[in-house]
């Protein structure tokens, strides 16, 4: 790895570490329901919308048991559906059209409203020449917002699961949905909005512009082009909100690789920054609402050291670069003229270090944005986005959902670690049973299960193998990397996979609905368990679910459990594409 | 040499009729309690089926590779039903054993109930509701009863932890006598009320046969983890078939994997080491504790053993010897020291309690008074005119008469009254010594000659030698202990910083107990105790791990849920010991298992698709002769590890008290380590034994 990597790295992951203790605590005051700063602005806001939910029959001040949060998560969620199902469907007569793109095919439309209520933003289109601006605004943007708070909501009902004792709710889920939008990701989308603007995001309303071509060039079927048409639309307001809330879901099709998305060097830093910001400082809030911050640390630094050792490899990966090139005489070396590696597939603006960051980042985290197309990657550096995603999103993960996904891990690892020292395990003081088992084995078991099913379904129907562009293994990776990323509601793409059709809009946005709500509902039945049990205090005998030892035993979980669980199809696919190279 | 050879035949029957129950547990009916391994045994079925096609010549691959595959997983089933057969012969031994040859507390069963009726001695445990038993002087009185006639001083230290004796007698509210507890003077004709508790031992024997086992809350947990990962093998393993079809084409080399081939992976993979071990780790737990004497109510208990955090541990016999032992003369001002010596020895010479004898030796020894012989010869071959007068529940004192001169020691308020009614006074002094020993937690015993109060024997509880360690253990383990005594709070003070107990509860009433049960589980603590006395029952039935002294009130036994049959309260500490053993064992096994998957990858998937992608074949990083001899090797492993962790699967990962940070450490170490690396040896040489067979 080159120096300026190695700078660049570092200061990215202090930065990204400095913040989560202020944010992290900023959070858990709001999910307490205490006053911060922002109050006197924002407070107003709130009473508004709560003030809209009573009329509306709901009582945002009434405390839920978790089947009652759970309802309440799928109504809100079927609801979103509905809604950008329906603009999708009828874009074509509604206003904010000036394109005037028609409608959204029945499959598309489904797919992708699916993908964006469950935080997954696979998208199966072209942003700029499929969705109007309304549909992106009002459809799209919102449930960007909508999407992450539901999962940070989620996440703090298992949090107070674990944190009260002797009781039988978890809290509202319309007061944490409203306070993680009203107080969290409202005003951090507004301030990152306004400093992407700054640095040359486009934000307009305005139609595409059509520019004549400084040099005419011939297309495909061997016509002249003279005229260039420049999308353009509302991008830095869904761009900020897209990044923050690990959607992922680009105005354009090329995400932010485009220039109008990601034009600057600052504009990359912050955006990566906001792919890991919140479900980096949520560990923090969980640590800080349980009263025991030694235990979010743990889990912090589990994936930290996940993500810095993946990191690690995919640099390493595209840094060495491509053997069959070097076989060919080509210099691959880094040096002042070049960023050297494999630099297929990269903007040349960012170089190596910063797409290998980006898509270690953005998969390790639920986002799936990026600045660089992983198809395009050594068979190594894809693999580990892709074993990132296979891991269960859980090494930072989406926002809310990471952190109660890696809790299930936590959950196993301290039930074995708990039978190896001899006692009824437990974690927090709460006993470790045979229902919270059951409940966490179901959300480490179903995304495994719907990637591999889904793959394999798709490896053997036509429908399936047709829509591979590229043959071999690699063919394989393409496959097993979109089931990935649905599965594990990540929803990056590998390209090369002709997924706007039939078949894979269905059979992705099955694999989204059943990852995304196979795991957040059994997380709540976890939390509405854990909450009737009384904390047992923690004593020599009681295993400490802290220090480096844990450390250690939870990532060993959650790798044995990933590696395991597709050791033989990443060896059909990135690994045997590695040993060919070679 | 005889009992050796002995144990080496019950060993061997034991081993006979273990592989005979093995081939008996294939029965699916039984096999599909234990989801794993009915996942291995469908397997089995499926791959001899493919076995029989393929001698009809249209296997899918060889008939020979087929064959193998399918006798080790079919050898791998009976070994793992083999270790379970074991665990529970072992255990119907141990619980026939005891209850053949088990000692019983002997009983004078009286024909009619009157003190000269006649007699026959049996057993305790033969005793029925409604016999007549006559207990003397020294007798362990056989079961609970009432008392129909006479009056004693009964010890019943080891029911109610009080080490004074207490005065029972027939009639009024005082005619209760507990089973165990042993008169010390006079007799009495008890009626017995309720029969011993020997359908205990049948109960036990339930709990080690894997049939009637209920399963524990832990082993469901891990049963449904276990579950779990044999789920995501499966798919792991089905959809291998699809990605290998799709692989085939896309590199238009080799052909699809065989289902030979994916079943074996599958049963590499899923936890069949743990899956096999599980049932005969938990029989085997159970005959541990038979082998302490210890009578299992429910696996659960033993279970909750191991996560106790807090035991109540009762003052006498647990953590002092149920006697006081003499440990100072303390003379009035007016008395020279060995004038109270010498007339102390003088009562105690015919004193066989062990409050006397320890006055004696403390006498002889301490203070060189020389002169009385052998208490055992003085008694019978005393000195002329010497006439000694033993305790008795009604006086409350002994002591001596000779030659005009009569010693009587005792109770403060019983000396007292008797020197009153010698016309004589107590001088002041005597309540001050008195009074200053009780504080120091010492029982002062006052000794007069002739009406005169000469000074005080110091009497004190005797701190078990040991103790203090297994404290220090316990609180290495994480245990708090709490000291009960019915002693007044400055005496209990005294012995618990003695003892080195962490707290105390003194002048403890059955509902003081109880109320301390209840706030320590209050705070989510799980509480342990051992109880025998029928006040004790509500306390046992709330503890979480209660365990009853054999010699127990009835009402004592049934609130517990464990039985000692030895009845000793220390048995405690080892008892939770064996409950740690337990889920240590589980979850060592299960780490072990889990790890050993990474190596049967590196063995298998290079092997299952050498030729579709020879590029594979630097995953084959043991260097594996052929593509069968991988698979089988991983199978044969998979299968003899069973094998070679039987022992420890029936003996327990050992416990230390090193608290629950070194213990993960080192335990991940030896089994999370030990499990990547061990398979990877065992498959290598399996392969080059193989290879060397095939050479041959």
């Amino acid at each position: 790895m080159t120096t300026s990597g190695w700078i660049q790295i570092t200061i990215y992951m202090v930065v990204l570490l400095l913040l989560v203790r202020p944010l992290g605590s900023y959070m858990a005051r709001v999910y307490e329901g205490e006053r911060s700063f922002v109050t006197p602005l924002l407070g107003p806001l709130e009473r508004f919308l709560y003030r809209l939910g009573r009329s509306f029959g709901l009582r945002p001040d009434a405390e839920m048991e978790w089947g009652s949060y759970a309802i309440a998560v799928l109504l809100f969620n079927f609801l979103g559906f509905v809604f950008v199902f329906g603009v999708e469907r009828l874009q074509q007569f509604l206003p904010g059209n000036p394109q005037h793109l028609t409608n959204v095919s029945p499959d598309l439309a489904f797919n992708t409203a699916v993908s964006f209520i469950s935080n997954t933003n696979w998208q199966s289109y072209a942003g700029e020449s499929t969705m109007s601006y309304l549909t992106q605004m009002l459809a799209l943007t919102s449930q960007n917002f909508l999407s992450a708070a539901t999962g940070m909501a989620v996440l703090a009902a298992v949090i107070r699961g674990f944190a009260r004792q002797s009781a039988s709710t978890l809290g509202n889920f319309w007061a944490d949905v409203l306070r993680s939008v009203v107080y969290i990701l409202l005003p951090l989308s507004v301030v990152f909005a306004i400093l992407l603007v700054s640095q040359g995001v486009v934000q307009t309303l305005s139609a595409p512009h059509t520019v004549q071509l400084v040099q005419p060039t011939v297309d495909a079927s061997g016509q002249t082009v003279t005229q260039q048409t420049i999308a353009v639309g509302p991008v830095a307001s869904q761009e900020a909100i897209k990044m923050l809330g690990t959607n992922g879901g680009g105005f354009f099709n090329v995400n932010s690789a485009h220039p109008f998305e990601n034009p600057t060097p600052l504009t990359n830093f912050l955006e990566l920054l906001a792919i890991l910001l919140i479900p980096a400082a949520l560990c923090y809030t969980f640590g800080s609402m349980v009263k025991d911050t030694r235990k979010g640390w743990a889990i912090l630094a589990a994936m930290v050291a996940m993500f810095v050792i993946l990191l690690g490899v995919t640099v390493w990966a595209e840094q060495t670069g491509n053997p069959s090139m070097a076989a060919l005489g080509v210099d691959t070396a880094p040096g002042d003229l070049q960023a050297g590696g494999n630099m297929e597939g990269k903007e040349v603006r960012f170089g190596i270090t910063n797409s290998a960051l980006w898509a270690t980042a953005t998969t390790a985290a639920s986002s799936g944005s990026v600045n660089s197309m992983h198809d395009s990657f050594m068979p190594l550096g894809g693999m580990v986005p892709m074993w990132l995603m296979q891991l269960g999103e859980v090494v930072f993960g989406g926002a809310g959902s990471g952190l109660y996904g890696m809790l299930a891990f936590v959950i196993i690892a301290v039930f074995v670690a708990g039978l190896i020292v001899g006692r009824t395990p437990e974690y927090l003081g709460k006993k470790i049973e045979a229902y919270e088992m059951k409940m966490a084995s179901i959300m480490v078991l179903v995304p495994v299960v719907v990637v591999l099913i889904g793959a394999a379904i798709a490896v053997v129907i036509p429908a399936g193998v047709r829509a591979v562009s590229n043959p071999g293994a690699h063919g394989f990776s393409e496959i097993l990397y979109a089931f990935s990323s649905a599965g594990n509601n990540n929803g990056s793409a590998f390209a090369g996979l002709g997924s706007n059709n039939f078949f894979y809009n269905l059979a992705l946005g099955l694999a989204m609905l059943f990852g995304r709500y196979w795991s957040a509902i059994p997380a709540l039945a976890i939390a509405g368990s854990l909450v009737r049990k009384k904390k047992a205090p923690e004593g020599a005998g009681t295993l400490p679910a802290q220090g480096p030892l844990f450390v250690i035993w939870l990532i060993s979980v959650v790798v044995i459990v990933g590696a395991l669980s597709f050791f033989p199809a990443l060896a059909l696919g990135p690994i045997v594409e590695h040993l060919q190279l070679r | 040499m005889r009992k050796n050879r002995q144990q080496a035949r019950f060993e061997k029957g034991l081993l006979k009729r273990a592989l005979w129950d093995s081939l008996l547990l294939l029965d699916p009916r039984k096999m599909v309690r234990n989801p794993v391994m009915f996942v291995v045994e469908v397997s089995a079925v499926l791959t001899t089926g493919l076995w029989i096609q393929a001698l009809a010549g249209q296997g899918e691959a060889k008939s020979s590779f087929i064959g193998a595959v399918s006798i080790w997983l079919w050898f791998t089933l009976l070994f793992a039903n083999f270790s379970q057969a074991v665990a529970e012969g072992r255990g119907r031994a141990r619980a026939n054993a005891l209850r053949s040859t088990r000692q019983d507390t002997e009983a004078k069963k009286l024909r009619q109930p009157n003190r000269e009726s006649p007699y026959e001695t049996v057993p305790a445990s033969m005793l029925h509701k409604g016999d007549m038993v006559l207990v003397e002087a020294g007798d362990l009185i056989p079961g609970d009863g009432e008392i129909v006639e006479g009056v004693a001083s009964v010890d019943e230290s080891a029911v109610t932890g009080e080490s004074a004796p207490v005065i029972r007698e027939s009639g009024g509210d005082r005619n209760g006598v507990t089973g165990g507890t042993r008169v010390l003077s006079d007799w009495l004709i008890v009626r017995i009320v309720s029969g011993a508790g020997e359908g205990f031992l049948d109960q036990m024997i339930a709990l080690v046969e894997g049939a009637k086992r209920k399963k524990t809350p832990n082993e469901i947990a891990l049963n449904i983890l276990l579950a779990a990962f044999t789920i995501v093998f499966l798919v792991v393993c089905a959809t291998l078939l699809p990605f290998s079809i799709f692989s085939t084409q896309a590199s238009g080399a080799g052909s699809p994997v065989t289902i030979t081939v994916l079943v074996a992976l599958l049963v590499c993979l899923i936890p069949t080491t743990i899956g096999g071990l599980l049932p005969a780790i938990g029989i085997s737990g159970m005959e541990r504790l038979i082998r302490r004497n210890v009578i299992a109510m429910s696996g659960r208990a033993v279970e909750a053993a191991g996560d106790v955090d807090v035991l109540l541990l009762d003052k006498t016999g647990t953590m002092t010897l149920g006697n006081r032992r003499a440990v100072d003369f303390v003379p009035l001002s007016s008395v020279a020291l060995s004038e109270l010596a010498e007339t102390s020895l003088l009562a105690s010479l015919a004193d066989e309690t062990p409050e006397g004898r320890s006055i004696v030796s403390l006498a002889r020894e301490k203070y060189g008074i020389v002169g009385g012989e052998d208490q055992g010869q003085l008694k019978s071959h005393g000195p002329e005119g010497m006439r000694f007068i033993p305790f008795t529940a009604h006086s409350r004192m002994s002591g001596v008469d000779a030659g005009g001169v009569s010693i009587r020691k005792g109770a403060a308020d019983a000396i007292e009254s008797y020197v009153r009614a010698q016309g004589q006074s107590v001088p002041e002094e005597v309540h001050t010594v008195v009074e200053n020993i009780a504080r120091g937690g010492g029982t002062p015993l006052v000794v007069a000659r002739n009406g005169q109060v000469l000074g005080v024997i110091h009497l004190k509880d005797v701190v078990k030698t040991g103790i203090r360690e297994r404290f220090i253990q316990l609180r290495k383990m994480g245990i708090k202990t709490v000291m009960i005594t019915g002693d007044n709070p400055l005496t209990a003070a005294a012995i618990a910083a003695e003892a080195g107990v962490d707290d105390f509860l003194a002048q403890v009433t059955p509902e003081s107990k109880l109320r301390l049960i209840r706030e320590v589980q209050a705070e989510g603590r799980l509480v342990a105790m051992t109880g025998d006395g029928t006040n004790d029952a509500p306390a046992l039935a709330q503890a979480d791990v209660a365990v009853a002294m054999h010699t127990g009130t009835h009402p004592a036994r049934e609130a517990a849920n464990m039985i000692d049959l030895d009845s000793n309260p220390t048995k405690l500490i080892e008892i939770v010991e064996t409950g740690k053993q337990l889920l240590m064992t589980r979850g060592a096994l299960t780490t072990f298992s889990i790890a050993n998957d990474v190596s049967k990858y590196f063995a298998i998937v290079p092997a299952a698709f050498a030729a579709t992608y020879p590029a594979l074949g630097a995953l084959n990083i043991l260097r594996l002769s052929t593509p069968e001899n991988a698979i089988l090797s991983a199978v044969i492993f998979n299968a003899l590890i069973i094998v070679f962790l039987i022992p420890l699967a029936l003996r327990g990962v050992p416990y230390r008290p090193v608290g629950a940070a070194r213990l993960l450490r080192d335990n991940i170490l030896i089994y999370g380590l030990g499990g990547v690396v061990v398979p990877f040896i065992g498959i290598k040489l399996i392969d080059m034994l193989l290879s060397l067979l095939e050479r041959v």
